[in-house]
């Protein structure tokens, strides 16, 4: 069994009869999914003991939402001090929005993005009040992170225990497609209380980005429901929307990319996209799908060597060959540093 | 997954797989008696499965997973696989129960009211509510309290009672032998053994009770008691709840009403018969 | 030197309740549950006639409250810290 079962129950939640309830259950809440599940499958006939878990997984949602604006507004005070642009990224920014994306999402960790000459301010700033950096990031690593990396190395609130990540672009500078962050702030869109998000278009590409230029593909069944969600919303709001949406592809050099979220979200979710060509679902296409939808009745990965190539795939897209070798040349090599 | 078991416990069901026989045969012989799921359905699943494809033959070793899981969590060795269930199942409720407010309390019933038990590890309040359970209580639960914000009622979690170290002997004395499971050795918190509630408390785990008392045992102390304020009961208990702090206002407005209907007590005992007096004896003052 | 102009959310954002000498509170925007001791609530009471600075805050304090000594005003720096530190209060 995959996740195809899951799949189906966020595309036409009408159409899930009697089914592997609890494979459903478990796969959905290894995906990250199971709040938006709960929301979708609202009023459907199901079991007793399932609709009380999805009652469960709605208000757990409900409070996952309040945590992840208030993060927001706590970084909101700590920050607005120094008058830079805040761009709130992912589930937050679907939650400060109000977006359909929003139901049912939950948000772990608060991913902001700053001008890249701001980035010592805003730490200093975030380390006044009440931050702190994580004990790992000593050394090497952090040495690394910060030259090369599209983001600071994680902090932790002391108190709240939870993590924000501060971003300066989307992708890690090692990449090789390298979006244009100031054209990313600069069309960001101002929410009432002064933080921001990015335009819609630039949403579709960092979530394309995030999905297939920056990771393995872990996650991406939960990526690609943001994305259909957020794709029909911006769709319907604006009539130009697919042109923009090309025209930002392109800008920030992710035209693949989003091109195959686009077909991605289509094959699994049914995402209406605009009339002019598409390409054909390809044999790469089946392959993401296939990594995409590994996962069983159990909530178990599946497909390990499928797995592997796309872990090894995000290395690489990551870091061109010479800098993979020195990094991995250096990381087994250095004494390990004990703070 | 090869191998798998299905248990209900008080209102909640585990699907329970495995890569080896041995753990779900102890976990369902401990299990024995307890309903399946009527539904087939499961509220939360664990899994026990190798840590890496060959460690399930070769120095064959546990990791604990399911719907929840500890990043960081340890794997156990396959000699100690019950305990990997038992705390599969810990994990899951731990993590995941987001229906009723979870207590870390033992507790025990009569005429329908309940003692909830609370405190740090070690206090023995596992021990005392096993004993109680014997002793003409029922033995909701020794680890979790199920509190239903609704209705104010707890509901039974009637999970085998884990007893540690010098526990395992005072219960050999008063309970027959094939209540118990294996006794465990060499565990992290040393020797372990689990025993299964009796028969009525198996029973009776659809029937809630309406909270009556709260206590905080400390074991290894002379006789004492003091009543506890009611703001230092709050602070207690929610640091004695997983999922307090995911309740929201439903958690605080329940808690509020525990508390302000419940007198609140901690007890010093030097060691078991006299806490069983102690609680009698603050039992049938509060009933008066 | 002007200090910071101290905010408190309307008092319908936070519950309260009042056990023995403390005060259990629930601030609705953040979910999170505090509890304090006093002055704090008087703290948060007397800001909801609106935002004011430290010697402000210490004067309405001082006519609705018992709150007298020399330390009162360290005290009272240091109990905003700990609110804002909470969320409970926010400068303006």
């Amino acid at each position: 069994m995959n996740a195809r079962l899951l799949v189906r129950a966020l595309r036409d939640p009408a159409s899930v009869g009697d089914c592997d309830w609890s494979g459903l259950i478990s796969a959905a809440r290894a995906e990250q999914i199971i709040g938006s599940l709960a929301f979708r499958m609202e009023g459907q006939p199901v079991p007793a003991r399932i609709e009380a878990i999805f009652e469960a997984a709605r208000r757990d949602a409900a409070y996952s939402r309040t945590q992840a604006l208030w993060e927001a507004e706590m970084a909101r005070r700590a920050l607005a001090p120094l008058g830079v642009p805040v761009v709130l990224m992912k589930g937050t920014a679907f939650h400060a929005a109000d977006y359909d994306a929003r139901i049912g999402r939950s948000v772990g960790d608060l991913d902001i993005m700053v001008p890249r000459a701001s980035l010592d301010a805003v730490e200093a700033a975030l380390l006044d009040a009440g931050w702190e950096r994580m004990k790992e990031a000593e050394g090497y690593d952090d040495v690394y992170y910060r030259r090369w990396m599209h983001e600071l190395p994680p902090l932790i609130h002391r108190t709240r225990d939870r993590m924000i990540d501060v971003h300066h672009t989307i992708l890690p500078l090692t990449a090789r497609p390298t979006p244009d962050a100031e054209a990313l702030l600069a069309d960001s869109v101002a929410l009432e209380n002064g933080l921001r998000i990015l335009a819609p278009a630039d949403i579709i590409v960092h979530a394309a980005a995030h999905l297939f230029a920056d990771g393995d593909l872990a996650g991406g069944l939960r990526n690609l429901w943001d994305i259909d969600r957020l794709l029909r919303e911006f769709a319907a709001a604006d009539p130009d929307f697919w042109g923009k949406l090309r025209a930002r592809a392109r800008l920030h050099q992710l035209d693949h990319d989003v091109a195959r979220a686009l077909r991605l979200a289509r094959r699994l979710y049914a995402t209406p996209l605009e009339k002019r060509g598409s390409r054909s679902f390809s044999l790469t296409d089946r392959l993401f799908e296939a990594r995409i939808l590994a996962r069983n009745g159990w909530g178990q990965e599946r497909r390990k060597l499928l797995r592997f190539a796309f872990y090894v795939r995000s290395h690489w897209l990551r870091m061109p060959p010479l800098m993979l070798a020195r990094h991995l040349w250096t990381k087994a090599t250095r004494k390990p540093a004990r703070s | 997954m090869r191998h798998r078991l299905d248990i209900q416990i008080g209102p909640v069901a585990f699907r329970i797989g495995s890569a080896w026989k041995a753990p779900l045969d102890a976990l369902e012989h401990l299990y024995a008696s307890y309903p399946a799921p009527e539904d087939g359905l499961a509220d939360f699943t664990v899994r026990l499965e190798p840590e890496r494809p060959w460690r399930r033959f070769i120095r064959p070793s546990v990791a604990i997973k399911g719907d929840y899981v500890l990043a960081d969590a340890a794997p156990v060795s396959l000699a100690h696989g019950l305990l990997a269930a038992e705390m599969g199942m810990n994990l899951q409720m731990a993590l995941g129960q987001k229906r009723y407010l979870l207590l870390h309390a033992a507790t025990v019933e009569k005429d329908g009211r309940a003692l909830i038990m609370t405190g740090e590890s070690g206090a023995g309040k596992s021990t005392l509510a096993a004993l109680l359970g014997e002793r003409g209580w029922r033995l909701m639960g020794d680890e979790f309290a199920l509190l239903d914000m609704a209705s104010g009622r707890l509901l039974p979690f009637p999970r085998a009672v884990s007893l540690k170290n010098k526990a395992i002997a005072v219960m050999e004395a008063e309970v027959a032998a094939n209540r118990f499971g294996p006794r465990l050795d060499g565990t992290p918190k040393g020797a372990i053994r689990h025993m299964r509630p009796n028969a009525d408390a198996i029973a009776r785990m659809g029937e809630g009770a309406t909270p009556a008392l709260i206590l905080f045992p400390r074991f290894g102390e002379a006789e004492a008691v003091r009543g506890v304020g009611a703001a230092e009961v709050f602070m207690r208990l929610t640091q004695a709840s997983t999922n307090y702090v995911a309740l929201g206002r439903e958690g605080f407005d329940a808690l509020n009403r525990l508390i302000a209907a419940n007198p609140a007590l901690a007890i010093d005992y030097p060691d078991t018969d006299s806490a069983v007096g102690m609680v009698e004896d603050f039992w049938r003052a509060r009933a008066a | 030197m002007a200090g910071p102009l101290y905010i408190a959310d309307n008092e319908g954002a936070v519950l309260t309740v009042a056990l023995d000498g403390l005060s259990v509170l629930f601030h609705q925007p953040s979910g999170m549950t505090h509890i304090v001791a006093p002055p704090a609530p008087e703290i948060l009471a007397a800001l909801q006639a609106g935002p004011a600075d430290a010697p402000e805050l210490l004067r309405r304090l001082r006519a609705l409250y018992d709150f007298e000594g020399d330390e009162a005003e360290d005290a009272l720096h240091a109990r905003l810290d700990e609110l804002e530190a909470a969320g409970l209060v926010r400068r303006a």
